[in-house]
């Protein structure tokens, strides 16, 4: 038997069964979504939602595509947030910390709150990563920052202002661009197909019979 | 923790996990995988194909769904709009923000050209973003792009078009290079060495990876390259139409705001369309494992005007969706999970195939062990064979999973499953249009000038069946060469007087073909919502 439990939407109440995610409960309910849905699968962060259950403090925020509705719950969702993106050239920009103070200034403002952690869907350590931004350690920021699927509830919650993912974004790519070892392997093989190395190879089986072909196919050896 | 009706079938797998480890399973031999395929691959169950009697076409099968949306009526009449006076007017219109489109998007302004994207939902809202598994490209020594070629070709049934596998192939390593070059976290070694795995049918270990989230590092870092250029991108707005000249070449389309359905005309030199997949139109009743907006658009958009389609009959089910719990039903369970050591077991504890054949024959398989063998697990809603996750612990060491599958971890660990300690359910699940329209070399459509196709919303270059980390490979390829075949030709171009005349001449042919139809397309978004006309009709509302 299917179990229901009470939910408001924006404050209004509706009856929908237990096991739904959030999203699902509000497609169940009528609502035909534009906004505030994405993949459905944990990755986009487009559908950062709020919510307080009834008779608890706790202001709590997550993916709606991501949890489970509980009996009382208040649900906001939070389909756009305005963050700060600062444009910037990734081929001219320092990888020092630098960077940081000339695009992002306002996360040495963090007062240490901590209330971007409290409230990562992801269960990221936020300040911490942004701590490593501030001191220049682009490769750790990068690094804590991984998983951020940048929905911005973070940043809904700073009192300094901070649009963490969008410092987090920029740190990866300084790390993946610049800190990270390059890949000698790469760079050979790029010039070997720009020599032509290959490409008698590859030519030879432009007009190669299907079944010489299959017969390559069924018969390659394969990497242990 | 599972229920108790699993525990008796958890036993027998964790007692033959050692055994199962040691086991390489023989891989079946060709004619093994052309009668398994035949007999229990979805592409086969003539019942659920419709053949078309209007458009490009004519006379070839496509899913029930996807016939009931290429043979409909347009969104607006032709007068609906003004043409005379655009609201835009640009260069290159890319139809799509995904990982095709932004591709596109950064070549065709590296060229100088005045670039607008348009898509539906928000950029990066699209299955670029959910791609977890990785992306192929032959930069090892022991590899090369000819046996790049061999895998994709072969994978795909012999049905590619050869000079778009040669050029996937080919364009591959620098594709990575210039990702990597664009800050993309690859997972190396401290060398520098690509940390590279097998995919299902590669013969070489060539797909690399941002760990379980290589999609959405490559999506993420390509969209903010889109906004560090400052490319005009109009956010939830759908092209509904595409707009030819008097010469019947493409020239733009008309734009829907998505939230208040006003309308808008875009004039463009050249015209991208880059809408992505269609698993949103769960083709025979499957999940899938789309974005939301994976609905088939561009195919529609392309047929309706006079574009081909190549190999709209094949789609592939991803063996391992998620199979339970019911919250992530249908959820894709990336192939990495099996890259890394996991194998395919069925309900008592029996390895039933190779874990790592292509995606067709894998599906195949598990449908078989499921419906015909009756060595599925019941999971309640359904049925689902085990992917025994431990042994990637077991081969790997620890803390394998957490370093190398964060988000698969993530995923089930939320429904209190342990992946590391518990295997989990899979059973496949409808995850990419290998077929889409048709493009020359160059990208562009044969029969419409200056209209060009990127990304999923091709057909062609995976022929009837696409490898695990060719997609990602092929948006980037495909996306940067159709942004700079476009960004060169809008150079040449002038557009004559605009028209949408191919709406009256397509509703015209369905009236030849006798077709009777309500339906209008493209379809946009899923419907989820329950229909409540029963409960509220619409004078009442009023």
């Amino acid at each position: 038997m299917e179990n229901f439990v009470n939910i408001y939407l924006f404050g209004k109440e509706y009856k929908v069964p237990d096991n739904l995610t959030i999203m699902k409960a509000m497609e169940y309910s009528g609502y035909q979504l534009k906004r505030g849905c994405g993949c459905r699968n944990g990755f986009c962060g487009a559908c950062a939602t709020i919510y307080r259950v009834k008779g608890r403090q706790e202001l709590k925020a997550c993916l709606a595509c991501q949890t489970k509705v509980e009996e009382g719950m208040y649900i906001a969702t939070l389909p756009f947030f305005p963050l700060v993106k600062k444009v910037f050239d990734i081929e001219k920009i320092s990888a020092d910390q630098q960077i940081m103070m000339q695009l992002y200034p306002e996360i040495y403002a963090c007062v240490g709150c901590n209330a971007c952690t409290k409230v990562c869907p992801q269960e990221l350590n936020v300040m911490q990563y942004i701590a490593y931004a501030q001191r220049g350690d682009f490769k750790r920021c990068a690094e804590e920052s991984f998983d951020c699927v940048m929905c911005g509830c973070c940043s809904t919650r700073c009192p300094a202002g901070i649009s963490h993912p969008q410092v987090a974004m920029l740190a990866r790519r300084i790390n993946g661009k610049y800190l990270a070892p390059k890949s000698q392997h790469l760079a050979d093989r790029v010039q070997e197909i720009k020599d032509g190395t290959f490409d008698q190879l590859i030519e030879a089986l432009m007009d190669k019979p299907v079944e010489e072909i299959k017969e390559l196919y069924n018969n390659r050896d394969i990497e242990k | 923790m599972y229920a108790e009706q699993f525990q008796e079938s958890l036993k027998a797998v964790e007692a033959a996990r050692e055994a199962n480890i040691a086991l390489e399973p023989r891989r079946m031999t060709a004619d093994e995988k052309d009668r398994l395929l035949e007999t229990y691959h979805p592409d086969y169950r003539m019942d659920q194909f419709d053949v078309l009697t209007a458009g490009p076409n004519k006379g070839e099968k496509v899913p029930k769904e996807l016939a009931a949306i290429l043979q409909a009526h347009s969104r607006i009449a032709k007068d609906s709009v003004d043409l005379n006076a655009p609201d835009y007017d640009v260069d290159v219109l890319i139809i799509g923000g995904g990982g095709a489109g932004c591709s596109a998007a950064i070549e065709a302004d590296e060229k100088g050209a005045k670039v607008m994207v348009v898509t539906k939902l928000r950029t990066g809202d699209a299955n670029t973003m959910m791609a977890e598994g990785g992306i192929q490209a032959a930069d090892k020594p022991n590899d090369s792009p000819a046996q790049h070629f061999i895998d994709a070709y072969g994978g795909g049934h012999f049905a590619a078009k050869r000079e778009l596998v040669r050029k996937l192939v080919t364009d591959a390593p620098e594709c990575i290079q210039w990702l990597n070059d664009l800050g993309v976290e690859f997972d190396k070694d401290e060398n520098g060495v690509m940390v590279t795995t097998h995919g299902g049918g590669t013969s070489r270990k060539r797909m690399h990876a941002a760990k379980d989230y290589s999609g959405a590092e490559i999506m993420r870092t390509l969209r903010d390259e889109v906004l560090n250029r400052e490319i005009p991108v109009v956010d939830f707005t759908a092209a509904i139409e595409l707009i030819l000249d008097e010469n019947g070449n493409a020239s733009g389309a008309v734009l829907m705001n998505m939230e208040t359905n006003q309308l808008y005309v875009a004039k463009a030199k050249t015209v991208i369309i880059a809408t992505g997949g269609a698993g949103r139109m769960h083709y025979q009743g499957f999940p899938t494992s789309n974005h939301y907006g994976a609905t088939a658009d561009g195919l529609v958009l392309g047929y309706r005007a006079g574009a081909k389609l190549l190999y709209a009959d094949t789609l592939q089910y991803h063996p391992t969706g998620a199979a339970f719990p019911e919250q992530i039903f249908g959820a894709l369970v990336t192939e990495k999970v099996r890259s890394l050591g996991a194998k395919l077991v069925n309900v008592k504890g029996e390895v039933f195939m190779h874990p790592l054949e292509t995606r067709d024959v894998a599906a195949a398989s598990i449908i078989r062990e499921c419906m015909d063998r009756g060595n599925g697990v019941d999971t309640g809603d359904g049925q689902g064979v085990w992917l025994d996750t431990p042994m990637i612990e077991k081969i790997g060491g620890e803390g394998t999973i957490i370093a190398r599958i964060p988000a698969m971890y993530r995923m089930f660990a939320k429904y209190g499953i342990d992946m590391r300690k518990e295997p989990i359910l899979v059973f496949p699940t409808l995850h990419y249009q290998n077929g889409g329209l048709d493009i020359s070399l160059n990208g562009e459509t044969p029969n419409i000038k200056n209209l060009f196709v990127a990304g999923e919303a091709v057909g062609g270059i995976h022929g009837r069946n696409r490898l695990m980390g060719n997609s990602l490979l092929d948006i980037i390829v495909f996306g940067r060469n159709a942004g700079r075949m476009a960004g060169d030709r809008c150079k040449e171009v002038t557009v004559g007087r605009l028209t949408l005349d191919h709406i009256d001449r397509f509703d015209a042919e369905l009236k030849a073909a006798g077709i009777e139809t309500d339906v209008v397309s493209p379809k946009l978004l899923p419907k989820y919502t329950p229909d409540f006309k029963y409960v509220c009709k619409k004078a009442e509302v009023r």
